[in-house]
């Protein structure tokens, strides 16, 4: 058998489980590791320029593909670096696994040079961690780590690695389980059948039906059976921010985002619904408004392979514990024949009455049957993104940072597959979009991949144009500029008389042209809407290079709908500055 | 209500934290916590007193079961169930005042298990409610020092909590 000493054995895990990148940054605590990297590993590293990039790197990387994400990072400051992404991917479900240096474990409590209490802090941010002890158990404990992350709700799992236990000088036999048992973690294979039943029944009975379906469709790859149940009984759905793609939103059925600054559509058929499957979806508040008003007539039927969601805020009729794809495969067997049994379920003519009642309200305020926006000589951010998607045809990878480009994007761009919408739905965390969409090119270098940002979140991890030039990742920053930290000042606008604390920069952005071509990218400034396809197209035809789109848009606009709160339901709505439902 | 959930856990280094850290996190309160290794050194034993509405202790259950580190736990008050919390309490015991503790003492089924020249230190197993009136009932006492285990629990009958 091999002999590895411990730095080796986690170069070799890497390639044995199959990891394509690791995003990472170097520093005392792992230098061991980075030598066995630098010596005998064939997975590439990727030098971030910061450690929160590294996260959001991975964290993209693992939206985009569906693996987890693998981060390496250095002791103390390297590992708080990386706790806004560890944070960002634990609210999203991500897969993550992230590898941090720790002081010798002599040191450890003697408030050593670099030593911070990483599993303290990291605790109530991740899926799970480990702190490794002795170099023999590095194997087993990394294949735990990358099970923990990937299976059930998936989430972020910390190895924490004290410097000695990686040390060259000392090898140990090296043996890679295939696959590891734990008797405390055993996530839930498949829905309890007569649940499953009741729910398929009450389904059926619905006269007024909707379809709520969230991240948890996108991670647990339901998509494909969602789609075709939603179809085959004919029932409308819609997405929460972090489902989009789930279902097609091209299609006839699709309502649109739900929630805060969901479609009107969506809002309204929640509020008015008799029956609502939630399917991967938590009932976030940024979904419900006030939930003692949450769609006050609707029998709830709640999938979800994490129990802690189900009933948490809103009290499920008929809850369901299990894997989106085994319940919606064992839901599609139970409708079928229960509508054999009885051919006239569900009510047709209610359902008519219901899709007759959802396409007068489409067509009265839905964001995609009219314009909706308001009119103006400049560039309306809702252009840019209705403009990046025709020039990508639909099917570009979208990253974004957090602000109301975010709820354009969301808005306005048709997610028809799951996994090419890329956001910070949970923790909302500004600079998660460049080092993203890094990390989501990598992992499709042929795919068009868009990062559509603010001239504040930008700043943010604004660095990381230089680890795009290192590995060449193409990537296109669509930055909607307005000159204010945006959804910061519609709230001033809204809820403060127009007091913008805080939300400007008088005149210290950068010339946004000059910087990324300081990097060696292009840089454009798109000033008229006459001229912003052309320079979108621009952008895209230039397949090698990174494009900087800084696109001057209307700072005036507001994101609608939005949810009127506090004590507001689902359907209670501004549609405009001085519109509401 | 009050209940009391019991669980078998790996007897891990932070295991325990994350068991504390969940009731911060989520704004439960934990009333009292015992935790020690069982007969297999690899599991620890931990059981805690807490209260919330129905709703909140599902919430506090299922979050508990899905800390990795949790193997199998029971909501003790769901069942007919044995709860013990242990006491330990040194009181000023001079003068009359020694054989009127004394007195109390027997009365509760206690133990004197120390005894100073003007201290008693009295041992005192039960329900919390009983260790409560204990304490209660030696109101004209000086009370110098007060250590209580937290409740460990048990179901009555053929149930147990076991791999
Ligand atoms: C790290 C972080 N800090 C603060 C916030 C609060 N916040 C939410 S949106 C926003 C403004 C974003 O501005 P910009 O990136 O320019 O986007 P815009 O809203 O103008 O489209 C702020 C400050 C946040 N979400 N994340």
């Amino acid at each position: 058998m091999e002999l590895l000493s411990g730095g080796e054995m986690i170069a070799r895990v890497l390639e044995d489980e199959g990891v394509e990148y690791i995003f990472g940054y170097p520093g005392g605590a792992v230098l061991h590791i980075y030598d066995a990297l630098f010596k005998d590993c064939k997975v590439p590293h990727v030098l971030v320029r910061h450690e929160q990039a590294a996260t959001h790197a991975a964290d993209g990387y693992a939206r985009a593909t569906g693996k987890p994400g693998v981060v390496l990072v250095t002791s103390g400051p390297g590992a708080t670096n990386a706790i806004t992404g560890i944070a960002t991917a634990y609210m999203d479900s991500i897969p993550m696994v992230v590898l941090s240096g720790q002081v010798q474990s002599h040191l450890i409590g003697e408030d050593a040079f670099q030593e911070t209490d990483m599993i303290g802090i990291s605790r109530p941010i991740v899926k799970h961690s480990f702190m490794v002890k002795r170099a023999e158990d590095i194997p087993v404990m990394m294949k735990k780590a990358f099970y923990i992350a990937a299976s059930g709700r998936p989430g972020p799992v910390v190895i924490d690695i004290p410097k000695d236990v990686t040390r060259p000088d000392e090898k140990f036999e090296y043996r890679y389980p295939r696959t590891v048992k734990m008797r405390s973690y055993a996530p839930a294979q498949r829905g309890h059948t007569g649940q499953v039943k009741k729910a398929a029944k009450l389904l059926l009975s619905a006269k007024r039906p909707v379809i709520y379906a969230g991240g948890g469709v996108v991670q647990g790859e339901g998509s494909e059976l969602l789609t075709s149940l939603a179809r085959e009984l004919n029932y409308p759905v819609t997405n929460t921010l972090m489902g989009l793609g789930c279902y097609p939103a091209t299609d006839r059925q699709f309502l649109g985002m739900l929630g805060m600054h969901g479609f009107y559509e969506a809002n309204m058929a929640m509020h008015h619904s008799d029956v609502i499957l939630a399917v991967g979806a938590r009932f976030d508040d940024r979904v419900t408004n006030t939930v003692g008003k949450f769609c006050p007539g609707a029998k709830i039927i709640h999938i979800d392979v994490d129990p802690t969601s189900i009933s948490k805020t809103v009290p499920a009729d008929i809850p369901i514990v299990g894997p989106v794809q085994s319940v919606l495969e064992e839901m599609g067997v139970q409708l079928a024949a229960l509508r054999e049994k009885e051919p006239d379920l569900p009510d047709r003519g209610a359902l008519e009455r219901w899709w007759k009642q959802i396409d007068e309200w489409r067509a009265t305020h839905g964001l995609w049957t009219g314009r909706r926006y308001s009119e103006s000589k400049k560039i309306m951010p809702q252009q840019v993104i209705e403009s990046l998607y025709r020039v990508t045809d639909g099917n570009a990878y979208v990253t974004s940072d957090v602000g109301q480009h975010q709820m354009f994007a969301a808005q306005y761009y048709r997610f028809d597959q799951p996994r090419r919408w890329i956001n910070s739905g949970g923790l909302g965390t500004m600079g998660f979009g460049l080092p993203a969409a890094m990390g989501v090119k990598l992992a499709f270098p042929d795919s068009d991949v868009a990062c559509v940002t603010g001239e504040g979140s930008i700043q943010m991890n604004i660095q990381e144009l230089s680890t795009c030039t290192q590995y060449s990742t193409p990537v296109k920053i669509i930055n909607l500029r307005n000159n204010y930290l945006g959804m910061v000042k519609q709230w001033q606008d809204m809820q403060y008389e127009g007091r913008y604390a805080m939300s400007t920069y008088e005149d210290s952005l950068p010339d946004f042209v000059k910087l990324v071509e300081a990097y060696g990218h292009v840089g454009m400034q798109v000033t008229k809407l006459a001229d912003l396809d052309a320079k979108m197209e621009e952008a895209f035809a230039m397949k090698d290079k990174l494009v900087f789109l800084d696109v001057i848009i209307d700072p005036m606009e507001h994101v609608y709908p939005m949810h009127i709160a506090p004590n507001g339901s689902m359907k209670d709505m501004w549609l405009s500055k001085n519109e509401r439902t | 209500m009050r209940r009391i959930i019991s669980m078998l856990m790996e007897n891990e280094p932070g295991a325990l934290s994350r068991v504390v850290g969940l009731f911060s996190q989520r704004g439960y309160n934990i009333e009292t916590l015992n935790v020690a290794p069982t007969d297999d050194p690899t599991l620890s034993r931990l059981t805690l007193t807490t209260a919330g509405d129905d709703k909140q202790i599902e919430q506090i259950t299922k979050h508990l079961n899905k800390l990795v580190d949790v193997v199998k736990l029971v909501d003790l008050t769901e069942g007919a169930h044995i709860e013990r919390d242990l006491m330990l309490i040194k009181v000023r015991a001079q003068g009359a005042l020694r054989d009127e503790v004394k007195r109390t003492t027997d009365i509760f089924r206690g133990q004197i298990v120390d005894v100073g020249p003007n201290v008693y230190t009295i041992q005192l197993a039960g329900t919390s409610d009983k260790l409560d009136s204990f304490v209660a009932a030696m109101a004209d006492v000086d009370i110098l020092e007060v250590v209580r285990s937290g409740v460990a629990g048990i179901s009555r009958g053929e149930k147990v909590l076991s791999l």
